[in-house]
């Protein structure tokens, strides 16, 4: 039989036991595919176990600019046994299956096409090869040029000797030949277009983003404890410490790492501590004395699925409520939960700024499937960025004392908390001026010292939080795509970003706009002006609870319409959202009141594969 | 130099009456005056407890955190300032209990900071609960027939995981405590100081007397050098040697083995992120 793929876009995934090379594939194939003048998209999903399970990985290729998972298979390579039955609610009858001739011996369907992938592996050395073979066969009908393919491979192994390389550069030439009697027996063809300028964009994975954003964001200091998924941004930074001026240092738990990086801080240095929702919770006491001591700190939070462990290597959005409450007391914050690439790396960048402005926490709120995407993009730092100086007199300080990251030079009268009237107290650091900088965990004067004074506790209290009119200031707009007469407002912040918008580009609706929030706390000033406008909205979120609707409901007193809410540790496909805004728009035609709660659907229980 | 540039003016203390805190805190500004401590790059950090509110009793840079989590900011604020001179200020509970976790970690990534141990055995500020280094037996209102457990062995730990220095000395005995305090400042590395030290108001067990009664020095032929030794003699009961147990002066300091520091010494503070480097960064990912 004959399977033609062509149109716009082919999503490959390839699925295999952990340690069958899996993400290895990955990294190569989406450099060939950009190499070979394709828009890439990558995103995996893994268990959480370091050999055997079911991982997969799904690879578009597309003529247009894509950032968002399908559930739609239209190869599937399987490496392991249990591939197909892992991927089962997603394999349909058009999804062409690639797979090891022996591994898939039982399986009897005639869009099966069995290579005997770990018999030639192991002729050229061991099955080791056998993952390379499988991206060799891909790229070839695919179309990418050998010597790509070539360059792709030598780059990731030529640091691994070269007897390593020497095997994976045969293993690709023989999926290559493979690739060839495909194409020839015409089981396989796809015809998809070119752009030979995305040869010369950026390729890049969440992580890198991320990371980026902080080295652009001025981080002196890192101090965290391994948990997923934020452990990769902890390699990126560890990775960059030398080059950049980083300490970075392993905690023995998560109450070290982040009063290190206050430590850090109130020493001058921009710090940073990563970690994820359970880790997080052991944070929250220092969250407190971030507040309480005005010491600036910035916290990324890589999400997964909870309460407690959860499910560690899946996604979610569950960390918002967590976040925006931690720590004893009250205390002001800010929240950042970009969506995309460029957000993911001006909101990091910018958190830095917000947090030493303001001498606050400042929480990044990422997650398992943000960090682990790979997409291409022009460029990325399109805009200049700075570390922002310490300028408004507001501040109190004159000039000429600023250093500058907004860090003053003290003098001998130097007080660490002086009252201002916007809450700010010009910061100082140990060693840097006349002045002593005290700083201290209990309600304090205006010098640092403890005091009982009940007058001085309301006006330290009133001090603190003043601060919030100022951050709230400097929130970032959330971003209306589509028409700005909408009849219906998607919400969404965060990662669900590219599903939503690459629904909503699909859709082509007049009727439909998105409004993607990149900062989810303080709220933007004109959120009711923009829910109120539509006639219905939804959210989605990758929680059970809504937390950011509510959030919304709470400051605004708006309640969204309808919530499309998924918390099976998998985000939102395109193909999910398309299906809720269909049903919404059926809802709208088949009712002449959509506020009506009897016309309300909800979609609550959905959860897919 | 004279020790009152140290004095705090118009500071509230608020220990009680014949609180050991009052030697350590006179005892420690001496010692720092005889270093000639440059006070505008000393800090002090504590975490919770009596013991920790000393660094508003002396007048210097100061970080009174959490219980007891004095050490990690200490560490990091040696780590992005080697100029700074940082001592910790605690007590037994902050740091043998709250903060066990962080002191052996500490202890191995020896950070060259000064860390003074307020140990008087019991629980002050919340009114008489046991410590860690409580004694077996001693009722308190939470300990209703009696401490139980085995105390905590703070010096025998610190010399198990090789911290670079180890000492205990006697709030009662100033001359002893100055020379331990001005060693252990002057040590290159972490520097564990245990002070035996009375609680008037809620030990009545381990009073000046019975400490003095139940102290001993440690001869001036004992060598700090000799591991074995050392922790031989800080398993002693019955009655406690004071003096310096022990001291690995061939460790490398945690900073020491910072990447940041191995060109330029200069704290972080003063150095800029080139934003044109991630730039630059950024733009390698358009290739291979």
């Amino acid at each position: 039989m004959s399977e033609f793929l062509s149109g716009e876009d082919v999503s490959i995934v390839l699925c295999g036991e952990a340690g069958q090379g899996i993400q290895t594939v990955e990294a190569i194939l989406v450099q060939a595919v950009k190499l070979g003048g394709y828009n890439v998209f990558s995103s995996k999903e893994y268990m959480s176990r370091i050999r055997g399970g079911e991982n997969s990985t799904q690879i578009r290729v597309s003529s247009k600019r894509i950032s968002a998972y399908v559930d739609r298979i239209d190869i599937l390579v399987a490496i392991s046994k249990g591939a197909i039955d892992h991927l089962k609610k997603r394999i349909s009858e058009n999804t062409i299956i690639i797979g090891d001739e022996d591994t898939l011996k039982d399986v009897v369907r005639p869009d099966v096409i069995k290579i005997p992938f770990l018999k030639i592996a192991k002729n050229i050395g061991g099955p080791i090869y056998a993952n390379i073979i499988a991206a060799g066969v891909l790229s070839r009908i695919l179309n990418i040029d050998f010597q790509i393919f070539e360059e792709c491979i030598t780059a990731m192994f030529a640091r691994k000797g070269e007897k390593i390389l020497e095997g994976d550069l045969k293993a690709s030439a023989e999926g290559y030949k493979i690739g060839e009697e495909l194409l020839k027996s015409a089981k396989i063809n796809i015809e998809i277009e070119k752009n030979d300028g995305i040869r010369d964009e950026i390729l890049l994975n969440g992580t890198d983003v991320f990371g980026y954003g902080c080295l652009a964001g001025g981080v002196k200091f890192m101090s965290s404890y391994p948990m997923t998924p934020s452990t990769s941004l902890q390699v990126f930074i560890a990775q960059y410490s030398k080059d950049f001026d980083i300490i970075f240092e392993q905690a023995e738990d998560e109450i070290a790492a982040i009063n290190m990086g206050l430590g850090a801080s109130y020493a001058g240095a921009r710090a940073l501590a990563a970690t994820s929702g359970s880790g997080f919770a052991l944070m929250s006491e220092a969250v407190g004395l971030s507040g309480m001591i005005e010491t600036p700190i910035v916290l990324y939070i890589g999400q997964r699925p909870g309460p407690a462990v959860g499910l560690p290597t899946r996604t979610a959005q569950e960390d918002l409520n967590l976040v925006l409450y931690s720590g004893p007391g009250e205390t002001p914050r800010a929240i950042f939960a970009p969506g995309n690439f460029e957000d993911a790396f001006y909101m990091t960048q910018r958190a830095f700024n917000i947090a030493d402005k303001y001498q606050i926490p400042v929480f990044i709120l990422s997650d398992q499937y943000m960090v682990d995407i790979y997409y291409n993009i022009p460029s990325l730092m399109t805009k200049d960025v700075e570390i922002e100086t310490h300028e408004h007199s507001v501040f109190g300080a004159p000039k000429s004392k600023i250093l500058w990251d907004y860090i003053v030079k003290t003098d001998e009268n130097y007080r660490r908390f002086e009252i201002t009237e916007d809450g700010v107290s010009p910061r100082g650091i140990p060693g840097f001026g006349e002045g002593f900088v005290v700083v201290d965990s209990d309600e304090h004067d205006e010098e640092g010292h403890i005091t009982e004074d009940l007058n001085l506790r309301t006006e330290m209290v009133e001090k603190r939080l003043k601060k919030l009119e100022g951050i709230k200031k400097d929130v970032v707009p959330p971003e209306l795509i589509g028409p700005s007469d909408y009849k219906i407002l998607i919400i969404g912040w965060g990662s669900t970003y590219g599903p939503i918008k690459e629904t909503l580009d699909n859709l082509q609706s007049n009727d439909i706009a998105f409004l993607y929030f990149k900062q989810v706390y303080p709220l933007h000033k004109d959120t009711l002006k923009f829910v109120e406008k539509a006639q219905k909205t939804i959210i989605f979120e990758n929680n059970a609870n809504s937390q950011f609707g509510n959030l919304i409901k709470l400051e605004t007193g708006f309640e969204i319409h309808e919530k499309a809410l998924k918390y099976n540790g998998m985000p939102f496909s395109v193909e999910e959202v398309t299906e809720h805004l269909k049903n919404l728009q059926e809802v709208e035609r088949n009712s002449t009141n959509f506020l009506n709660p009897q016309n309300r659907k909800s979609w609550r229980s959905y959860n897919g594969s | 130099m004279d020790p009152e540039i140290f004095d705090v003016e118009g500071a509230d203390v608020a220990w009680c009456p014949g609180c050991g805190d009052f030697p350590i805190l006179r005892t420690l500004k001496a010692a720092l005056a005889e270093l000639e401590i440059d006070q505008k790059k000393l800090v002090l950090a504590s975490g919770i407890g009596q013991a920790g509110k000393l660094p508003h009793y002396l007048k210097s840079h100061t970080y009174n955190s959490l219980h007891g989590r004095a050490l990690s900011p200490a560490t990091a604020i040696k780590a992005v300032n080697r100029e700074l001179t940082v001592i910790v200020t605690s007590g037994d509970g902050d740091m043998y209990g709250e903060g066990g976790n962080h002191l052996m970690h500490t202890i191995r990534r020896n950070p060259d900071i000064t860390t003074i141990v307020h140990n008087n055995m019991v629980y002050g500020l919340t009114k008489g609960q046991a410590s860690p280094t409580s004694q077996m037996e001693m009722i308190t209102p939470l300990q209703v027939e009696g401490v139980f457990l085995e105390p905590f062995n703070p010096l025998a730990i610190a010399i198990a995981l090789d911290a670079s220095f180890v000492a205990r000395t006697f709030a009662g005995d100033i001359e002893h405590m100055k020379n331990v305090f001005k060693e252990a400042i002057k040590h290159k590395g972490f520097a564990l100081v245990d002070v035996f030290q009375p609680c008037p108001t809620f030990n009545k067990i381990n009073t000046y007397g019975w400490f003095k009664d139940n102290t001993y020095k440690l001869e001036d032929s004992h060598d700090p050098h000799d591991r074995n030794e050392a922790f031989k003699r800080a398993t002693e009961t019955g009655k406690y040697p004071l003096g310096i147990f022990y001291k690995n002066e061939n460790k490398l300091t945690f900073e020491e083995t910072l990447s940041v520091y191995s060109k330029d010494n200069s704290p972080l503070f003063e150095r800029k992120t080139d934003v044109q480097k991630v730039k630059d960064l950024i733009e390698k990912k358009r290739s291979v």
